[in-house]
């Protein structure tokens, strides 16, 4: 095409005209994402007023109609007969206004809210760094045991002059992330025993991983979450008990360990076999092998799929809810268990929804970013 | 096979050197590694054991599966077989199981139809489809399955009593005591139109394998479908014709508080079906839309240059190879969603994790209440991994 209009002589005095309206700007953008054709048309028009319905529904529901606060009687009771009233019509605010706190921290002593708030600032920062590449390298462990360290002290207090608060009246969003940060700084380095013990020539190690493996991967959550509720206790010498919160944490780590293993191994079979048998010609003995050669580029390979890992076990630390572990969710269907509140638990829901889905996001376009970039020396 | 490649030179086994009793011998290494990791490992093992059997005698805690046989007495609401409280343990966790399946066939089902769609639909040309579709899988997959289980639930029991039930079309009736719908009275004959159209599935199939068998001798294409259209449905409607044509609806009514006759779905199994098939179907398109992104355009083309109609193209170049890539993660996804709806315990649909939960906090025997969790949930993956495996091993790229 481009020949042509080379080839052919321009007359004297033609301009170069403008591409007409119908091809280029929002007028040819609309013709071809939206009307291309009769099909996509009644496509649009149909979807077009639904969406618009279900906006205008949604922002009545959740703007317009909506109640914020509610006033308290002489008791502190709230007084939610306005909500009531609204029968459905309008959502009750007022909910997570009165209870956010509670949603948030649990049952940690009320005015010392600040300091588990203060943990969950130092996880975030915690996740920021260790999202920059920069410091993908040694430093990155020392950070992790300062932070975790500075988390646990400012949780448990007792140093400082800071109150101690015993660990069954934590709760909320600080308890969600310490399950699912605690159990993959832990969860992380089993899985890559794991994943090379089931690529080790040692029959015994590799058969032990693989049964560790497929013994997880095969049963569900919960069933590991009873097993650390009700079976654990019998598991130990009589008179030492660990607590709730840490039994639930081991499950985790087990389970997500087996998760990881999958998704690192993978990262090891897609090293070339040349690299593993350089490194075997160069002298270095397994571990220096391992550690030098194979690790740091495998580990680099799986890193997106590892995101997307991580993103499912923050998910999955929901699950406690059901042997009644106080995370972010449990304090949210609890704060509507008072009789005051019974009914609005759609509000709660989406409350505690929106924190999760602003957790998963940063995560998941973290990923997607990062899986472009790793990638970019593939794309011509 | 694999000798085929092989060169030859390598063929030669290396020589048996004597083991050398030094930590220098990769060998003797090995097996020193080995037995210091299966010794921990097993150390800890019978730790764990002997500590269990000693605190199971201090707390005269009985052991053994003996009261699978012993009376129940635990009401189940949904059930497949007939079941009362009266009945054993092992009916009930039989019950439960069958719940269990019950809720996570259908659901792979209707998420693998439902994620197919929205898969396609994220790779419509229309902007405001594939925006929708891009957004619906974004919001679902970051939020946890079990906040939307209990959102559904929520909604659901929200939902007017029996009396001012939604009431959309006659003889439905929504309310939060579920859904109530009209239903056939099953008799023979229903059974026997059934059996019919799987027979009449069967022998379309067999008889599309013999046209083409024909068409591969000679070269002459065979028309298929009317004899298909046929066989899969004229032949049951013929045999329940034959029978009778039985055809009796029993319709739901009010009958005090609550609605009598029809088939009900309870709000506990709405809820749980609707939140497993709307999340795994998030993830069920993702992997559709890998699939068919990964087929390269110059399949489409090279086929339709070969003069294939629009949907041979799909049937006989694209889908074979797109189901390539989408098979594996599919089956992960289909483990998932069975995996996930062991959640159920959560709002109360009664699954073997429900029953077994109930189980073993009444018998006390913790130990087998798990282990029999464990072991349904072992079982229903081993067999959907190896079908799939199966499966794929069939479709897979036959290379040299």
């Amino acid at each position: 095409m481009s020949d042509i209009t080379v080839n052919t002589p321009l007359t004297s005095g033609s301009e170069h005209r403008a591409a007409p309206i119908s091809a280029i700007g929002p007028v040819a953008w609309l013709r071809e994402n939206l009307f291309s054709g009769w099909l996509s048309t009644a496509v649009t028009l149909v979807l077009g007023y639904l969406i618009i319905r279900a906006v205008m529904g949604f922002v009545d529901w959740a703007f317009i109609n909506a109640i914020w606060s509610v006033p308290l009687n002489a008791n502190g009771v709230a007084q939610t007969q306005a909500c009531r009233e609204l029968h459905g019509s309008g959502a009750c605010w007022a909910v997570v206004t009165e209870k956010h706190r509670f949603m948030l921290f649990g049952t940690y002593p009320y005015e010392q809210h600040w300091r588990p708030a203060v943990v969950c600032l130092l996880f975030i920062g915690l996740f920021i760094v260790s999202a920059m590449r920069r410091f993908w390298n040694w430093t990155l462990i020392p950070i992790w045991m300062v932070t975790l360290t500075a988390i646990g002290m400012l949780m448990w207090g007792g140093v400082f002059g800071l109150p101690f608060v015993q660990q069954e009246r934590w709760g909320g969003l600080p308890i969600t992330l310490i399950l699912s940060t605690f159990g993959l700084a832990f969860a992380f380095p089993l899985s890559i025993l794991v994943a090379l013990g089931r690529r080790s020539n040692l029959p015994a190690i590799k058969v032990l991983c693989v049964v560790y493996v497929e013994l997880i991967r095969g049963v569900p959550l919960i069933s590991l979450l009873f097993m650390a509720s009700v079976m654990f206790p019998l598991f130990l010498p009589e008179g030492m008990n660990i607590d709730k919160l840490l039994r639930a944490q081991i499950a985790i780590i087990l389970f997500a360990g087996a998760y990881l293993a999958e998704v690192v191994r993978a990262g090891l079979q897609s090293l070339p076999k040349g690299q593993y048998e350089a490194a075997d010609a160069m002298g270095l003995s397994y571990w220096q092998k391992t550690g030098f050669i194979i690790l740091p580029q495998a580990l680099r390979m799986v890193i997106p799929p590892l995101v997307n890992t991580f993103i499912g076990f923050f998910k999955d630390t929901s699950l406690v809810l059901i042997i009644g572990i106080f995370d972010l969710l449990t304090a949210g269907k609890t704060a509507i268990v008072e009789p005051a509140w019974q009914g609005f638990g759609v509000e709660v829901y989406i409350f505690v929804g929106l924190i999760y889905l602003v957790f998963c996001f940063a995560m998941s376009k973290y990923s997607q970013g990062l899986e472009a970039d790793l990638n970019r020396h593939r794309r011509r | 096979m694999s000798d085929a490649i092989v060169d030859p030179r390598y063929r030669r086994k290396p020589p048996k050197r004597p083991l050398r009793l030094s930590w220098a011998d990769e060998r003797i290494r090995g097996i020193v590694w080995q037995v210091l990791v299966v010794g921990v490992v097993f150390g800890i093992i019978y730790w764990l054991w002997s500590n269990t059997v000693h605190n199971l005698e201090v707390r005269r805690i009985a052991t053994g599966f003996g009261f699978l046989h012993r009376e129940a007495g635990l009401p189940i609401a949904e059930h497949l077989i007939s079941y009362e409280p009266t009945d054993t343990y092992l009916r009930a966790l039989t019950v439960g199981v069958l719940n269990t399946l019950k809720v996570a066939v259908i659901g792979v089902i209707l998420a693998t139809i439902i994620g197919t769609f929205i898969g396609i639909a994220r790779l419509s040309k229309n902007f405001l489809v594939s925006k929708i579709a891009g957004f619906y899988i974004e919001v679902i997959r970051d939020i946890p399955l079990l906040l939307q289980l209990l959102f559904w639930y929520t909604i659901l029991q929200g939902l007017p009593g029996p009396r001012q039930s939604f009431h959309p079309v006659e003889g439905v009736f929504l309310s939060n005591r579920g859904l109530r719908m009209p239903s056939l009275v099953w008799e023979g004959a229903h059974t026997a139109t059934v059996l019919s159209v799987v027979a009449g599935i069967v022998l379309a199939w067999l008889y599309g394998r013999h046209a083409r068998a024909l068409q591969m001798a000679d070269g002459q294409p065979r028309r298929i479908w009317p004899a298909a259209v046929a066989l899969i449905f004229g032949l049951p409607v013929a045999v329940w014709l034959a029978l009778g044509a039985p055809w009796t609806i029993d319709w739901p009514a009010m009958r005090g508080f609550n609605f009598q006759g029809g088939m009900a779905i309870s709000p506990e199994y709405a809820a749980l079906l609707t939140g497993l098939v709307t999340y795994t179907a998030a993830f069920i398109a993702e992997v559709v839309r890998a699939g068919i992104q990964s087929v390269g355009l110059g399949q489409w083309e090279a086929a339709q240059a070969l003069g294939l109609r629009s949907g041979s193209v799909l049937r006989l170049i694209v889908l074979p190879q797109a189901l390539r890539v989408i098979i594996p993660p599919m089956t992960s996804n289909y483990l998932n969603l069975t995996k996930n709806s062991s959640l159920a315990v959560a709002i109360g649909y009664q699954d073997i994790v429900s029953i077994a939960n109930t189980t073993l906090n009444q018998t006390g025997q913790a130990i087998e209440g798990i282990a029999i969790i464990m072991a349904v949930y072992l079982t229903i993956s081993l067999s959907i991994s190896l079908f799939m495996n199966w499966y794929n091993a069939r479709i897979a790229l036959v290379e040299r």
